[in-house]
């Protein structure tokens, strides 16, 4: 069985405060990010497919947290805080959700799909679950090259039914390598529920068939999915093999900013929003005796001005030229090989 | 030194493996038993594990595990057992690979090979003598080879490791042991994106590439003959990028083409050459362009089937009197 891990092991040394404050920051930036998104494609500057990852902001936080450089991390469409977290610039990001020229891929692909390598961050197809096989790949060239570096792939439980997954899963159990796999499960894939996507409860206990362990974590509080990515990462960097974490969660929205998701119950949507993962932090940091007043004030102030510079900058930025819908499908001509170490 | 086909595959994998420790190699069975035709043979002893890397039956992560790794800088080589089962690492091929520099807005790279088995007339039916190229043949950020004879074997699986792009390289099964070549010692690379003349001519030409270049060089010795026809052959090697260049200058010089694939008829790789013809040297021809293909069936197993749905040397010489005598 996968294991539940629930409450914080108060035995672990604390969080440093800076860390704290930060994982907080992390979570504002993205949430007010998004709703800054979700408003622009409203208002027809942001177009094609928005997929908001709205309530489940502590999961990519607190998986993020633990990661050093040189690690690298497999988003799904859902998990745009990824870039937020892993340091790439806001500005690009907004500029690649509009289509221009400064966005990660240059106005070529649409919404997260253009990934920024430099901050480690790979940017996946629409074929969800397909990005797992890569992660293991990626895993793979850092077994080969004894880079104690890990791969993250993040999927939903509605990419966990794709072959892809399981040919992933099996692979890197077989081989030991180091890469985490995330599930965040949201209980929908599009309309459909979870009681028509698989049988068993949870994705975690898949892990135990391909060989390594999998976790079960309340997606919707950062401390609990914080702990245990803690300790999974540094395990797997240790080279003790992959493993599987299980986010419950839920997803505020529709699908994509298209959809009303009129096929969810309302009282269910109510009930995890009580369940959001900022208050339940905040209500943390009070205990922890912060004062939240004043530091969400700062936090709002901060991230405000972050996503107004974000949408000020891609707003400024062109949009590519047409004759470069031919450019960058090919890489350039190369110089006669030598010998590459 | 004189070397088959397989074993120019073989040759190209050992030298470009200790020249570049980023190439590895992995596929179902390629280590300990060194591949289901031996392409791969000696590897393990001489490389290891972990270079050389036998994978449990998953084709799709063979391809998208050598895209992880490639765009952190290794090379991977990855074998398809057959070219029929490319289909179950299709997405991986088609829209993680190549689309991969193009979303990344060129930030990025995927040079992985992809080496296929492909082709018929080995009694392999159904699901072991497909010819899937023409299913790769329109994606672009793709290149696809498929060598005719053992020098190109290796040149082409040379330039394939060292290109920074995804390549398929389609390797004809038939060919395997059946040709033998002198090849020069040393290092060596055949450039993607070049077409070979195989034979010079006035009278009509043949285009053709992989399994049915040897079948087309025979025709055109049985027609030159028995009947004095003087026909030139190009070897196209390169399916993507097709190598325009070439095409016209043939079409121009001799007015009459007849292209032959042993892939299907109907969306082969022959119609976009034969429309590139028809677009951009009309008014050199002095007759229609011919397609000789497999029919459109699949490749079945009993041999008056599988021998009726290829096209042979007999066809070839038929479809050249015709199109000369037109």
């Amino acid at each position: 069985m996968a294991q539940a891990e629930g409450a914080r092991n108060l035995a672990e040394p604390a969080v440093r405060v800076e860390q704290e404050l930060q994982l907080y920051y992390w979570m504002k930036l993205i949430r007010a990010f998004e709703e800054r998104v979700s408003r622009l494609h409203r208002q027809n500057k942001i177009f094609g497919g928005v997929y908001s990852g709205a309530g489940q902001e502590a999961i990519v936080a607190g998986i993020c947290a633990p990661l050093n450089d040189g690690d690298i991390v497999f988003p799904l469409h859902r998990d745009l805080g990824v870039f937020l977290v892993r340091g790439a610039d806001p500005g690009r990001l907004m500029a690649q959700l509009m289509g221009k020229e400064t966005g990660f891929s240059r106005g070529k692909d649409s919404f997260l799909h253009g990934g920024d390598l430099e901050h480690g961050i790979f940017g996946s197809t629409s074929m969800l679950g397909s990005s797992l096989p890569i992660a293991v790949g990626a895993a793979l060239k850092f077994r080969i090259k004894r880079e104690k570096h890990v791969a993250v792939a993040f999927f939903g439980e509605g990419a966990s039914s794709r072959g892809d997954v399981h040919e992933a899963m099996n692979f890197a159990g077989v081989h030991k390598l180091p890469v985490l796999f995330v599930c965040e499960n949201n209980r929908y894939a599009y309309s459909t529920p979870l009681e028509k996507q698989m049988a068993i409860e949870d994705v975690a206990d898949r892990a135990e068939a391909y060989g390594f362990r999998g976790h079960v974590v309340s997606g919707n509080d950062l401390l609990a999915v914080l702990d245990v990515a803690e300790r999974v990462i540094a395990r797997i960097r240790n080279g003790e093999g992959p493993a599987l974490i299980e986010c419950k969660t839920y997803r505020y929205r529709g699908h994509s900013e298209h959809d009303a998701a009129l096929y969810r119950d309302q009282e269910e949507l109510i009930e995890w929003q009580s369940r959001d993962p900022i208050p339940r932090y905040e209500l943390f940091l009070e205990k922890k005796g912060h004062d939240v007043r004043r530091i969400r004030e700062q936090v709002d102030e901060r991230t405000r001005n972050v996503v107004q510079a974000a949408v000020e900058y891609a707003e400024r930025s062109p949009f590519p030229k047409p004759e470069e819908a031919m450019e960058d499908l090919l890489a350039p001509p190369q110089a006669a090989p030598t010998k590459s170490r | 030194m004189e070397m088959t086909y397989v074993k120019a595959i073989n040759s190209a994998l050992f030298e470009e493996m200790r020249r570049d420790e980023n190439v590895f190699v992995m596929g179902e069975d390629v280590g300990e038993l060194g591949g289901a035709f031996k392409a791969t043979e000696g590897l393990l002893e001489e490389f290891g594990e972990e270079r050389v890397i036998d994978t449990p039956i998953s084709e799709s992560l063979i391809v998208g595990a050598g895209i992880g790794a490639a765009v952190l800088g290794m090379r991977p080589v990855l074998e398809m057992q057959f070219a029929d089962f490319i289909s179950c690492a299709f997405d991986q091929i088609v829209n993680s690979a190549a689309t991969l520099r193009y979303r990344h807005g060129g930030r990025a790279q995927c040079p992985i090979v992809v080496r296929a088995p492909s082709g018929a007339g080995i009694h392999g039916a159904l699901f072991h003598s497909q010819n899937p190229e023409a299913w790769f043949t329109r994606v672009p950020g793709l290149k696809v080879v498929a060598p005719a004879t053992a020098y190109d074997a290796k040149g082409l699986l040379k330039s394939a490791i060292r290109d920074n792009n995804p390549v398929i390289y389609f390797e004809h099964k038939r060919l395997y042991r059946s040709i033998k070549e002198d090849l020069p010692e040393g290092d060596f690379t055949v450039p993607i994106g070049a077409a070979e003349l195989r034979k010079e001519g006035a009278h009509l030409s043949v285009i053709t590439y992989g399994g049915t270049l040897a079948h087309s060089l025979d025709a055109a010795r049985i027609v030159e003959k028995e009947d004095g026809l003087s026909v030139e052959v190009l070897d196209l090697r390169t399916l993507l990028p097709l190598d325009r260049e070439a095409i016209l200058a043939t079409a121009r010089k001799t007015g009459k083409v007849l292209i032959v694939h042993e892939d299907r008829l109907t969306g082969g790789i022959g119609g976009e050459v034969a429309a590139i013809i028809s677009e951009f040297a009309f008014e050199y021809l002095d007759g229609p362009v011919r397609r000789l293909a497999a029919l459109d069936t699949h490749t079945a197993f009993s041999p008056p089937l599988e021998e009726a749905i290829l096209p042979g040397t007999n066809k070839i010489v038929d479809a050249i009197r015709s199109l000369a005598a037109y």
